[in-house]
């Protein structure tokens, strides 16, 4: 998939992360590439939330070490960090008491942009997501769930970082909603070529929008595998996560004929 | 009518007592946000120190404000004066409401908002003066309406250590068995809590974030 010869932007180095008794991560290495979007995929508690927080230092490791553009996450000036990366959660997290425009702009405005630049890149990541103009002014309880989540990621956007880390981001949305997002997603990553970690428990959902597949179980990284290969694994999580999700469908094509 | 025949004979001290009580919660109040609201914006921080804090105002809350005023009397240059006694007893006592509600405003604030907003590369202050303290504003605000509604009560009592206010009038009226002049004490002491509850809870709803 991805050219041997780059050096990652994000690299897990032997990481490990426990918490009072419970190993939530260990031995984890793990490359991502500049343009791939790496989807980290296992069920819930398996460790993907949690390796995603490491990336950017909202966990620091108990072991080992993160690499992020070939910085040592140790080494890196934290808020540096963090505004260089795109953060997208299920609960969206809005700013209940700031307007839509305020909530994309405000990494651009305490980055200092001045304001005209600001209403024009709001205006211009409105489009992006597609959402209209006017919504700008509009508070994020005004909005439905689906338009919420296009503000996220609006708001991941803004400073126009390198790398991009969403957690479950459609999670929460209903079915067609989701799937909506998840075709405007893979529009925006072709001309955006950003840099992704995708969590998700949904396999449909890492299928259709990585170009790796992380599959992680227990705190362990199971096996690394492009979509097309997934399929075809002969892994027996790999295989067990394409019967349950094959049993649905089967069940209900099964009752329509019967 | 007597009552009010009677403050408006006395009005010119009606006003002068009524001014010194306003000074005394006005000052008590403004003491005990400035020490309420960082402590409980420290204690939602750090909650390692929420029990140890929120306990010791708990317990302050449990003196009765008779013997607050006694045991705060001989401490030399605090007792020296009536009315700085009674301002610190009063800031003492309007503690607990504060710190616990600015606490319990900062908690509050969506675990998903923080964590966005931490993830996004805010500072610490950031985090606090934009995104915290914005959200938590109106309960610190309904903390801050309770003490000052307990402050106006419980300055009645500091004229028994001559630190002057409403209470005066209510504590001669008792000596000498005049419910008139009792009332011209109660009566104005009532309409400042009302009033000050109806002000702040103005204040609370204006600021309130949608």
């Amino acid at each position: 998939m991805q050219p041997a010869a780059t050096s990652p932007v994000i690299e897990f180095l032997d990481v490990s992360y426990r918490v009072a008794d419970t190993q939530v991560l260990s031995g984890f290495n793990l490359q991502v590439y500049g343009g791939e979007t790496l989807v980290l995929l296992g069920r819930s508690g398996s460790g993907k939330t949690t390796s995603l927080k490491l990336v950017n230092r909202l966990l620091t490791p108990t072991s080992g070490d993160i690499r992020v553009k070939g910085l040592s996450n140790k080494d890196a000036d934290l808020i540096r960090l963090r505004r260089g990366i795109g953060y997208v959660i299920q609960d969206v997290g809005l700013f209940p008491h700031f307007t839509i425009e305020r909530n994309i702009g405000l990494v651009p405005k305490i980055e200092g942009w001045p304001e005209e630049r600001i209403r024009v890149r709001v205006q211009e990541l409105l489009q992006t997501v597609g959402l209209e103009p006017g919504i700008a002014s509009r508070y994020p309880h005004q909005l439905s769930g689906g338009q919420r989540q296009r503000v996220g990621v609006a708001r991941a956007l803004a400073a126009d970082p390198e790398i991009l880390l969403m957690d479950e981001p459609f999670g929460a949305l209903d079915p067609l909603t989701r799937d909506e997002l998840q075709r405007e997603f893979l529009l925006l990553q072709q001309r955006l070529h950003k840099t992704v970690v995708f969590v998700t428990h949904d396999l449909r959902e890492a299928l259709r929008l990585g170009s790796r597949i992380a599959l992680m179980e227990a705190g362990r990284l199971v096996t690394v595998l492009a979509p097309e290969d997934f399929l075809r694994s002969t892994d027996p999580l790999a295989a067990a996560y394409i019967r349950a999700f094959g049993e649905g469908l089967e069940s209900a094509a099964n009752r329509g004929t019967s | 009518m007597n009552v009010f025949r009677f403050m408006l004979h006395n009005h010119e001290q009606v006003l002068e007592l009524t001014l010194e009580h306003l000074r005394l919660v006005g000052f008590s109040t403004l003491l005990a946000m400035l020490i309420g609201i960082p402590l409980g914006i420290g204690i939602a921080h750090w909650p390692r120190f929420n029990k140890p804090v929120l306990a010791t105002a708990n317990i302050i809350q449990t003196i009765p404000s008779l013997a607050l005023f006694g045991f705060l009397l001989p401490v030399p240059w605090l007792g020296a004066r009536a009315d700085r006694l009674a301002i610190l007893a009063l800031t003492l006592y309007a503690l607990l409401p504060i710190i616990r509600n600015t606490y319990t405003g900062i908690r509050g604030v969506d675990a998903a908002v923080v964590e966005a907003a931490r993830g996004m590369g805010l500072t610490e202050s950031q985090l606090l003066f934009q995104v915290e303290l914005p959200l938590a504003v109106s309960v610190i605000l309904s903390g801050v309406r309770v003490a000052v509604v307990i402050s106006v009560g419980l300055a009645t009592i500091a004229a028994a250590i001559g630190a002057g206010g409403l209470g005066e009038f209510i504590f001669r009226g008792l000596a000498m068995v005049d419910d008139r002049v009792i009332l011209a004490g109660a009566i104005p002491a009532a309409l400042l809590a009302l009033l000050a509850d109806f002000g702040v809870g103005w204040l609370e709803r204006r600021l309130q974030p949608r």
